[in-house]
């Protein structure tokens, strides 16, 4: 039984815009996520992701649009009168205070009788696991049990959302992996509606439910981790969620149908109905590299190449392919014994027709 | 070894005495007996304690605000205020006095004009208040600094997670934003307070002779250097000095909190309201124009023909600076010579420290530094006592004098109270060198002595030359020191000057355009100083991208 109650918002997003100064940060952002959702803003630094949760915390210049938590419209609220928590990047513990009055402090604006909070202190502490650490001074804590202390003194006063603010990114590797699985679980155990932003596309993948992906203040797309991955919805979000190999061409009609030409004539035939500029996307682990002898599969989509470099990383061999003036990538599973490219080799690269991508340029 | 001479010689000699019995020699504690036995000392000890202590709340008052508006919200002027803020300490405050007493007086401007208008007075500058006032006025820049320098530095995100979990407004300083920057105002507090203790020149001028540092001055010069209660009285200023010192070490010591983590942002400021604004705008000006009265004051004293019962004076004249530059031009030249001197020795003594200190492995290394940096807390009257009595039986060959009267005294005591100033420029100048610039030329062959001459001196030369300039600048205006060591007045420096003309009304024209200078001199040479450290960052970007690179 959890010493936390707390009961899940919604968050809702509508044209929100924000501007430091002539910069404009977020362009009309339009989001809605659901209450006891795990939701992740992945994008690259400068994307805006850090402003738009700031701005739902009422940090940072004042938005246009609407937010509305639970329903209730918050944009003109002081971030003091909007009950939503948010673990800071940097942890932001008060050094001058202990650990048990940094997770009061909270609970003490909040003019909460003293017996109380100490239950409440103790409860969440516990919950964390470092009680015994209560009258430590915040230097005196490594970083993953500062950030455990960030996490309980911003869950002891029980907010409608939390927010979380690319948390990890202060903890080693190791302890990167612990944490994002423990938030998780956490996270789980609470149904607390949770927003968490990062960088890093393997925590955003490992720990959400749905995630936004933004670019240059722009939402490009939002989804479930595995669906962004494999219906990327344009070329950023293709190449920012692993690696993507980007043929870019125009797709034309021919006697059998549509067939594509690379930017410098390379053409590959195709089955589908659209038409005009495109880019083929394709992922490297999907492709099959073959010798250019080898018999021909009319049922896969066949690239002609030339090996220019190779790379033996242990379970994969990565191939470099000479598309024309483009360079795909193939990763080709290494067993023992295998016969290996080499470079100059001439190859011919099959796809599984679904799994090519076209997208707009 | 110059240390060892004119520091650590002298302020040991002050100690013996005032621990010898003065008619046998005897060790005793019967001087302290004595003083703490006559109620002229107990008076003047409590007063000098509650003048500072008074001056460092006051201070406070002045400095708070202009900091914590100043950083924290939309402000427009912001650096405007901030650098009128600092101009007070580029004046010594008993050249204000004068000027304030004119102002503020019973019968100065200000209390004129509220007779007039409301019928009362206030007496700003009765007796000791008088004191609280204008050193407050002086030094409150100290506060203003490092208060400014702490909340500049307290990471965003601290206030952020505090208003994230429900505070605001006055709960938030008080319980976030205070404590934070609790260091900065420590340090500041402290340094108000040693330097109102020590203090010489306002009282005098005000004509306050129960605190502890005129009747040190004034038993030396009427008694004379063999009277043991100067010597208790400079054992005790020392003694609170490095007390405070201590104290304020002890009340940071674990809390140097270096809040601005990785992922923080620069600061919050808040855009205010519109009454709000009007209303900080007022109290910053008020306190503004309280501020730099004083300056107000002087300059029109300086232009002034008769200044006395009226809101301004009678008429206006540059009578006065005709007179100072044809009878007193003697202590302008003194005061460009002493300074001068001092101030390059200063350097080339700081750079010397400094270098020993960071960069080798000399036994005893951090003594020369704290050495060096303790004559911060050593008051100017007890180094010109110190002086007075240790070397006033040693006879300079040439000059055929005691070296405690020759005008070289004067320019030793410079060195040394400036040296802690010059001192720090210069540790930080090297700091930003990076070892590894030296590393690569004697690799390449240069000797130690070479790679010093040829990279590290010319890299530092900002700094070297900041430190320079900040120690000719506040040299230029020292007066309790000098008060003590001038033997004839064709020696004297400019302070002097104007603290004996300000003895006598007439004089007072004179000795304002005297103090004008002297202002002049400072703001000039500060504001340089200023210019250099801008134009050195610039250069020094480049060191430290090399040295980062070198790094990684």
């Amino acid at each position: 039984m959890t010493s936390i109650n707390t009961t899940a918002a919604g968050v809702e997003i509508e044209d929100l815009d924000v501007s430091f100064g002539d910069t404009h940060v977020l362009k009309g952002a339009n989001l809605s996520i659901e209450p006891g959702e795990f939701f992740a803003f992945l994008g690259p630094s400068g994307s805006g992701k850090s402003t738009l949760l700031r701005a739902i915390a009422g940090f940072g210049p004042t938005p246009s649009g609407r937010i509305l938590i639970g329903g209730e419209e918050v944009a003109h609220l002081p971030p003091w009168k909007r009950n939503v928590g948010m673990v800071f990047q940097s942890y932001a513990l008060w050094p001058h205070m202990t650990v048990r009055r940094n997770v009061a402090f909270g609970l003490e604006e909040r003019k909460l009788p003293s017996r109380e909070i100490a239950t409440r202190v103790d409860a969440v502490l516990e919950m964390v696991g470092l009680l015994d650490l209560a009258e430590r001074r915040p230097a005196q804590l490594s970083g993953g049990q500062q950030q455990r202390i960030a996490l309980a003194r911003t869950l002891v006063v029980e907010p409608r959302v939390l927010l979380l603010d690319e948390p990890l990114s202060n903890l080693d590797a190791n302890l990167r992996i612990q944490m994002r699985r423990e938030l998780r679980e956490l996270q789980q155990k609470l149904r607390l509606t949770t927003i968490f932003v990062t960088h890093d596309q393997e925590e955003a993948n490992t720990t959400s439910d749905r995630m936004a992906v933004l670019n240059d203040g722009v939402i490009q797309q939002v989804g479930a981790p595995m669906e962004l991955y494999d219906n990327p919805a344009n070329l950023f979000v293709a190449t920012f969620l692993g690696t993507a190999n980007v043929l870019k061409g125009l797709v034309e009609d021919t006697d059998d149908g549509a067939q594509f030409n690379s930017v410098d004539g390379v053409p590959i035939p195709l089955h589908t109905k659209e038409r005009g500029p495109r880019s083929l996307v394709f992922r490297p682990q999907n492709v099959a590299i073959a010798p250019a002898n080898a018999p021909v599969d009319s049922d896969r989509v066949r690239i002609a190449g030339t090996v220019c470099h190779m790379e033996f990383l242990g379970s994969i061999i990565r191939y470099g392919v000479s598309v024309g003036a483009d360079t795909a990538l193939v990763d080709d599973q290494h067993r023992r014994g295998a016969p290996v490219f080499a470079i100059g080799d001439e190859v011919n690269l099959f796809l599984q027709k679904d799994q090519v991508t076209t997208l707009k340029n | 070894m110059f240390l060892l001479l004119f520091l650590l010689v002298p302020m040991a000699q002050v100690v013996v005495v005032a621990f010898q019995d003065p008619n046998t020699g005897a060790p005793t504690l019967i001087n302290f007996v004595d003083f703490f036995k006559t109620s002229l000392f107990q008076e003047s000890f409590i007063n000098s304690f509650y003048v500072a202590a008074m001056s460092v709340v006051l201070s406070s008052l002045f400095a708070l605000p202009l900091a914590y508006f100043t950083t924290r919200f939309n402000f427009g002027g912001a650096l405007l205020i901030q650098t009128l803020g600092i101009i007070p300490l580029i004046m010594p405050p008993f050249v204000g006095a004068v000027a304030m007493a004119l102002l503020f007086g019973a019968n100065g401007s200000v209390n004129l004009l509220l007779d007039e208008w409301f019928g009362f007075t206030i007496p700003f500058m009765e007796g000791l208040n008088g004191v609280i006032f204008v050193e407050s006025i002086h030094y409150f820049p100290f506060i203003l600094i490092n208060l400014s320098a702490a909340l500049n530095n307290i990471d965003r995100a601290m206030e952020e997670s505090a208003q994230n979990l429900g505070a605001s407004g006055t709960r938030l300083f008080r319980r976030i934003v205070f404590p934070l920057a609790m260091p900065g105002y420590v340090a500041g507090a402290a340094l108000v307070f040693i330097k109102v203790f020590d203090d010489l020149g306002t009282p005098l001028l005000l004509n306050i002779n129960n605190m502890l540092a005129p009747q040190a001055y004034l038993r030396i010069t009427s008694i004379g250097i063999s009277d043991p209660m100067g010597y208790v009285i400079s054992v005790i200023l020392v003694a609170f000095s490095l007390l405070s010192l201590w104290v304020s070490l002890l009340a940071l010591r674990g809390k140097d909190y270096a809040t601005l983590q990785k992922g923080g942002g620069g600061l919050m400021r808040r855009d205010l309201r519109n009454w709000e604004k009007i209303g900080c705008y007022a109290v910053v000006i008020l306190i503004l124009l309280l501020v730099l009265s004083p300056h107000l004051g002087l300059l029109l004293l300086s232009f002034g023909t008769i200044w006395s019962f009226s809101v301004l004076p009678d008429a206006y004249t540059i009578d006065h600076y005709v007179t100072v530059f044809s009878e007193a031009s003697g202590y302008i030249t003194n005061t460009l010579l002493y300074a001068g001197l001092a101030a390059l020795f200063d350097v080339i003594i700081g750079t010397g420290i400094a270098y020993i200190v960071w960069r080798t492995g000399l036994p005893g290394r951090k003594w020369l530094d704290y050495g060096a940096t303790a004559a911060l807390a050593v008051p100017g009257v007890v180094i010109g006592i110190g002086y007075l009595r240790t070397y006033h039986g040693i006879n300079v060959p040439i000059a055929d004098q005691p070296l405690a009267s020759w005008w070289v005294i004067i320019v030793v005591a410079l060195t040394i109270r400036r040296l802690p100033y010059a001192l720090r420029a210069c540790v930080a100048a090297l700091q930003q060198v990076s070892v590894m610039l030296e590393e690569a030329a004697e690799n390449l062959g240069a000797t130690k002595g070479r790679t010093v001459w040829r990279i590290v001196v010319p890299l530092m030369s900002g700094g070297i030359l900041a430190g320079f300039v900040t120690s000719f600048a506040t040299a230029s205006v020292e007066l309790s020191a000098t008060l003590m060591l001038v033997a004839v007045d064709s020696d004297a420096p400019l302070a002097y000057g104007i603290y004996e003309f300000m003895q006598s009304a007439a004089g007072r024209g004179p000795g304002a355009a005297l103090g004008v200078i002297g202002v002049v001199f400072v703001g000039l040479g500060t504001y340089i100083s200023h210019r250099i450290i801008e134009r050195g960052r610039v250069t020094l970007e480049s060191t430290a991208i090399v040295a980062e690179g070198a790094a990684a």
